[in-house]
């Protein structure tokens, strides 16, 4: 612990502390461009430069680890000098259009030079021009503005993991790009721009958008896949502009997944606006009192076998209980939320969570991972693994299909009867899992979906419990859901109740007339044509599939319009905020529900937000924990069952479009085209 | 730098069988895990191999011999002088016009090349035979002023000697490398004034000693 | 003058072979095992002595350097040989690369063994192609003889010694630098700390020397550490490979003593200033790094270390630039200003930013196309860029300007005037 002293102050600092964290502990502010707390220190802008006791020169704190009895100024004629001096630089072939520069308000530079720059500049030669470069659908160059911090570079190389970035030429004609002017190829590479501190690499489709003072900043968290990202969402007059990442160490760090960060525009197409009614099989406008109304007349005209209600992904956990507080009510069983198919129940916490959170896989030294590919299915999951590969001596196994994950894997192959093999020791990586300190094994969720999901999630099981991955003081089992939706469900028991059908079930009793009423909560992944005759209620907020075979339809909010609960795939229950009204005469889900719960003439037994979160904190406790994650106590599950030889296949085939708003985003749209459909293409031979 | 700002050369491109061979012996010299610093000495290898200029194919193929990210070997491509990106002359008259050549007469140098061949640094003569560039300090300062040619010094230079240079180039010949004013290396001209005996001993006669 | 039998460079104008058998006849791998027989402490201790201090320019104490490596270490250490010559005006290891490789390859082995490598890179400049060869045939020769490779000249030490040839980067001359480029990166210099004794090539304990301070250490234990530490002035001893270009009457390289009066050297050994001494204009003592001096310092100065860090330069690599008074002074050093434009690597903002700006601006001034304010601005800027780089290229390129302006600010004041004066008359 080595003693120094900052500015007369001195103070102890863990080993290895860089004396600019140093005189960050101590509230000092030390300027810096190329540093990034996330990134390898190159220390090559200068600009953190201070004066050390016995230094003949300025030295880089960033890049200075902190000495006993070192002596630091950073408040000197020197110090103050040298940062000019390299504010100086910076400028001059800097093009200054601060003006026309999306960056303008909230870029380092501008920020910094108010603080270190003159109020004209010496420079009078003439200014580098640098080229634009193309990277993609997503991010904007203007190379000019960029003061070659390598942020980028470091970025692309440590966290996303797709060395395409680099820095081309020398000297003042050192060029930042990809050199072959290939896009970005990464699930992260919106990260770019936010690492970015000056306004070289902007947002695409937020370009000439605003100016960061007029935006509304609401704190949230995305719910496009089940990491539950923390997000900032940007809005303006009832639109949302944009969305960034906001920092949890926990869960997301500070990046986001593009999907994430850029789906949003498809908040604004195909929404549904107001209800409808189904007349002569052409949806009409309607009001809600009479959308309302005749929802409840189908309801209660029908006998509650004959009613079943399928939640979808992003519904929240307030519209959840809600639903199922006013059905199960009415006596309706066929209550579900898989509508993958997933044979996961709630039989065991343990069983259904990634029990050893994110934040624990940057322990674990070997990771299995079972029909998975968590670069598409939880970005932000495999960018930790990622983070824990690079600090050495982890081994990843994949047993699935092969992918890139952006680290090199082991391949057990894609035999899903290995797992009763390694449960059982016959295979040798069960001695691997047995000798690694903190075996970790992640089951995707395309795993359980399955026709013998049950089997596979009790393999994972006997996998875990006799290769000592679960344990008094480390949970190696886990998860991954791709829905936002899943674990909450499961946490408020939204399935079947005793007698009731399940996802199957519903859709064989729809076809035969046996389901007669079916309440789709968002629900948009079921090919809608299966429904048969039935009624199908739809209430959701995008004109997705769901609400193309409805008949009524019950306009609902998106996860930027409402404060709703979701539960993470690591069971972690976190608050949407609401940044936007819902669009035109929709209305937040769980209102829709109490309303209709007063048109059936049965009231739910809450009017506020507080109630309703009250009965959910009553319903499972995990709802009063908002933010944290409470260790879950071990428990069987799944059915114990010979696997099926069958390959694992992975759940996502696009990553850029998995939901109702992604599919409307026409960024998504563009991602596709770039990014996926020419691996499609190159994959299956068939060009264009 | 970008690739669109160089011709895009040939769509694939191979070591020799020869040149893989070598190839294998220069990874050799590093440690394992390593390989990545053959990346110098292999470009080196591909750019004699493909007339002395580096398409990007043969930089893709260097980086996937050496598993190394493509991004890597064009960073490393574009920033050692000595890579060509793109074609030039068969022969390379690369003229040092740093200070110490600059002293003794490197702008006689160029203008010289400039009469005979009819073009100025950066250039390539018509028939692809000649290209001429400024380069900065060969090393050779106290025979200045030097062309590099290709791989060879031609030093003490002027501007006649350049002319002639360039003569013996045009007629096919093989010009005598080292300096063009008949002095030995980098000893004075006229004998040396130092290593007497060693001077003698070998037939040279030393400098006129007052 | 030194005396021939204290030169330890007997090959320097090539006159004789390179190869094995004549460097053997002129002494070379004499009694090499002995010499690595006396141990590791005891070399590093001799080389100390002798008072040699590092040739490529900074001068810093070689045995001391060694001293540095940690003592008990698994696993690789490595020797770098930096043959990166490439500082304008310095010529001098291309001698013995080309002329007498066996003193180098010897040293390598020496000093390998004194700082417990394993290995040993060395990095010459791609410029020197048939240099490089020598080198190599002098390595093949060596492995072939049993001088090195495993039990090294019989001592039982194994030690490898392989080539690296750079491709085009002034840069790579900075220790750090080169280090990454052998690792097959952009020649671009590391933070220190870590220093390379610490982590050097590919992370492992390494020492980085130049070739003339290499090369020369086997003379310097045969013939012992007081031989060397008796010639020359106290803490600037020894022989020295001078190089003298520009405006000579016969430029060359030649081995001197440390400390021989820079009149003396030029006088003597490159046939005098062209056009007599009081033809003379300015001499740039150490290479272009190092801030040019006046006729009126170069009247009396010594060459070494100490004697020209108190006149306001440095020795640098003794790479002796002389400027007659037919010199456009201006344009010699704005062309030096060029060269570090060409050569910042482009890592960091004050060299990246600050060596175009220089070079453009001293360009102004060639032509006297500048405001007499600009002078000061442009001192103020290589201020500016001094001791806020990396490494030491950003002070390499201050320094030229700065030892123009300290001497030669009338000559630019003149320019200024005379350019106003012929605008006017148009």
């Amino acid at each position: 612990m080595p003693k120094l002293t900052i500015d007369g102050i001195e103070l102890e600092v863990a080993p290895g502390t860089s004396v600019l964290q140093a005189c960050e502990q101590l509230g000092i502010e030390v300027p810096r461009f190329c540093y990034h707390e996330k990134l390898s220190v190159p220390a090559n802008c200068r600009m953190c430069l201070v004066e050390m006791e016995k230094a003949p020169k300025p030295i880089a704190s960033c890049a200075m680890p902190c000495g006993e009895g070192m002596v630091i100024k950073t408040d000197t004629d020197t110090v103050h000098k040298a940062r000019k001096g390299v504010m100086e630089f910076l400028l001059i072939n800097h093009p200054l259009d601060c003006p026309i520069c999306d960056q303008g308000g909230e870029c380092d530079l501008q920020d910094q030079a108010v603080g270190y720059g003159f109020d004209r500049g010496r420079y009078g030669e003439e200014k580098r021009a640098v080229k634009d470069k193309n990277l993609g659908p997503l991010i904007k160059t203007i190379m000019t503005r960029c003061i070659h911090c390598t942020r980028c570079i470091r970025f692309s190389d440590e966290i996303a993991g797709v060395s395409v970035m680099g820095a081309t030429g020398r000297g003042e004609h050192m060029e930042i790009g990809t050199y072959v002017e290939a896009a970005v190829s990464s699930e992260l590479s919106g990260n770019l721009v936010d690492v970015c501190p000056v306004g070289a690499l902007t947002s695409k489709p937020y370009a000439f958008t605003a100016r960061p003072w007029e935006l509304r900043k609401t704190e949230s968290v995305d719910v496009l896949d089940a990491v539950g990202s923390n997000i900032r969402i940007d809005t303006r007059g009832g639109e949302v502009l944009r969305i960034l990442p906001r920092l949890n160490e926990a869960v997301n760090e500070e990046w986001i997944s593009d999907k994430t960060r850029y789906a949003h525009d498809g908040l604004k197409r195909q929404r549904l606006d107001r209800p409808y009614i189904r007349e002569n099989g052409k949806l009409r406008a309607a009001s809600w009192e009479e959308a309302l109304a005749l929802t409840a007349s189908k309801l209660k005209g029908a006998a509650p076998e004959k009613i079943a209600a399928i939640a979808g992904d992003l519904a929240d956990a307030e519209s959840l209980l809600a639903l199922k507080d006013l059905l199960g009510g009415m006596g309706v069983a066929s209550l579900e939320s898989r509508q993958d198919g997933s044979a996961i129940d709630a039989a065991s916490r343990a069983g259904y969570i990634f029990n050893s959170t994110i934040a624990g896989i940057e322990q674990a030294d070997q990771i299995l991972l079972i029909g998975t590919n968590p670069r598409w299915e939880g970005a932000l999951v495999n960018a930790r693994i990622r983070k824990r590969y690079l600090q050495g001596g982890l081994t990843v196994t994949v047993l699935g299909p092969r992918v890139d994950l952006t680290f090199p894997i082991e391949h057990l192959g894609n035999d899903a009867t290995l797992l009763n093999a390694i449960a059982d020791g016959s295979h040798p990586y069960a001695e691997t899992l047995k000798a690694a300190k903190k075996p970790l094994l992640i089951l995707g969720s395309g795993a359980l979906a399955r026709p013998d999901g049950a089997a596979v999630w009790a393999a994972a099981r006997a996998v875990a419990e006799a290769c000592g991955l679960v344990r008094e003081d480390w949970n190696g089992f886990n998860v991954l859901h791709r829905a936002a939706s899943r674990v909450g469900a499961l946490d408020l028991g939204f399935l079947p109740a005793e007698g009731g059908r399940d996802l199957a079930g519903i859709l064989d009793g729809a076809r035969k007339g046996e389901v007669e009423v079916v309440y789709l909560l968002g629900a948009d992944e079921i090919d809608a044509q299966n429904f048969g005759r039935a009624f199908v209620i739809y209430q959701g907020h995008h004109g997705d599939r769901g609400a193309h075979r409805a008949d009524v339809i019950l306009p609902g909010a998106a996860y930027t319009e409402k404060n709703a609960t979701y539960v993470n795939t690591e069971g972690r229950a976190q608050h949407t905020r609401q940044a936007t009204f819902p669009v035109g005469e929709a209305r937040e889900d769980w209102k829709i529900i109490r309303a209709l719960s007063g048109a059936l003439g049965k009231p739910l037994p809450y009017d506020t937000l507080q109630q309703l979160r009250k009965r959910l904190a009553d319903a499972n406790p995990v709802f009063a924990q908002i933010d944290r994650v409470t260790p879950a106590a071990w428990g069987a599950f799944g059915t114990a069952s010979a696997v099926a030889a069958a390959p694992f296949t992975l759940p996502v085939e696009n990553f850029y479009m998995t939901d109702a708003i992604s599919r409307a985003s026409a960024t998504m749209a563009e991602c596709t085209e770039a990014f996926v459909s020419p691996a499609v293409a190159e994959r299956t031979g068939t060009h264009g | 730098m970008s690739a669109s700002e160089t011709p895009a050369g040939p769509a694939t491109f191979e070591f020799t069988a020869d040149n893989l061979a070598l190839a294998q012996r220069i990874i050799a010299k590093y440690p394992e895990g390593r390989q990545a610093s053959a990346v110098m000495p292999l470009l080196d290898l591909a750019q004699r191999q493909h007339d002395n200029w580096l398409p990007r194919a043969a930089m893709d193929y260097v980086a996937g011999m050496l598993g190394m990210a493509p991004i890597r070997v064009y960073e490393v491509a574009s920033f050692y002088t000595m890579y060509n990106l793109k074609p030039v002359g068969k022969h390379f008259v690369q003229v040092c016009t740093t200070t110490p050549c600059w002293l003794r007469g490197s702008d006689e140098v160029l203008a010289a090349c400039k009469r005979k061949l009819g073009i100025g640094p950066g250039e390539t003569t018509a028939d692809g035979q000649f290209t001429v560039v400024e380069v900065e300090c060969a090393g050779a300062c106290v025979n200045a002023p030097v062309i590099s040619l290709n791989d060879i010094y031609y030093e003490d230079l002027d501007g006649p000697s350049t002319e002639a240079l360039l003569d013996t180039l045009i007629r096919g010949e093989t010009p005598k490398p080292g300096p063009q004013n008949g002095r030995i290396n980098s000893a004075p001209i006229g004998g040396p004034t130092t290593l007497i005996e060693m001077a003698q001993r070998n037939g040279v006669k030393p400098a006129s000693q007052e | 003058m030194l005396r021939d039998e204290d030169r330890i460079y007997t090959n320097l104008y090539g006159y004789e072979d390179f190869r094995l058998e004549a460097a053997r006849k002129r002494g070379d791998w004499d009694g090499t095992k002995d010499i690595l027989a006396r141990g590791r402490d005891t070399i590093i201790e001799q080389v100390k002595e002798s008072g040699m201090r590092g040739r490529g320019g900074a001068g810093f104490s070689t045995g001391l350097k060694w001293s540095f490596m940690p003592k008990k270490v698994d696993g690789p250490v490595y020797l770098v040989i930096n043959a990166d010559e490439g500082e304008p005006g310095t010529c001098k290891d291309r001698e013995i690369l080309r002329h007498d490789p066996h003193k180098l390859i010897e040293g390598c082995l020496i000093a390998g063994f004194a700082i417990g490598a394993t290995a040993c890179y060395i990095y010459i400049r791609g410029e020197f192609y048939n240099e490089a060869s020598n080198v190599q045939v002098a390595i093949d020769e060596a492995y072939a003889a049993g001088l090195i490779g495993k039990n090294a000249c019989g001592s039982g030490y194994d030690y490898d010694i392989y080539l690296h040839k750079g491709a085009g980067a002034y840069i790579c001359g900075e220790e750090t630098a080169l280090i990454e480029s052998i690792e097959g990166k952009k020649g671009q210099p590391r933070n220190k700390p870590p220093f390379p004794a610490n982590a050097g090539l590919y992370s492992r304990p390494t020492t980085v020397n130049n070739v003339e301070s290499i090369a020369g250490v086997p003379t310097i234990l045969r013939r012992g550490p007081a031989w060397f530490a008796g010639i020359g002035r106290p803490k600037n001893v020894g022989t020295k490979l001078f190089c003298i270009s520009g405006h000579v009457n016969k430029p060359c390289n030649v081995e001197e003593e440390m400390g021989i009066p820079l009149k003396e050297l030029i006088e003597r050994h490159a046939g005098g200033v062209r056009g007599g001494w009081d033809n003379l204009l300015a001499v740039i003592p150490g290479g272009s790094s190092v801030p040019v001096m006046p006729k009126s310092i170069c009247d009396t100065v010594l060459m070494d270390f100490d004697s020209l860090r108190e006149v306001g330069s440095g020795l640098g690599t003794a790479a002796v630039i002389v400027m007659d008074k037919s010199t456009d002074i201006v344009r010699a050093i704005a062309r030096l200003s060029k060269f570090y434009m060409h050569e910042s690597c482009g890592q960091c903002t004050p060299c990246r930013e600050g060596t175009g700006w220089l070079a453009r601006v001293m360009d102004r001034m060639v032509r006297g196309q500048a405001r007499l304010e600009e002078i000061d601005m442009l001192q103020d800027v290589t201020k500016q860029i001094e001791g806020r780089t990396i490494c030491a290229l950003g002070d390499a390129a201050a320094w030229p300007v700065q030892g123009l302006i300290r001497h030669f600010r009338p000559e630019m004041e003149r320019r200024i005037a005379d350019y106003r004066q012929s605008i006017a008359a148009e």
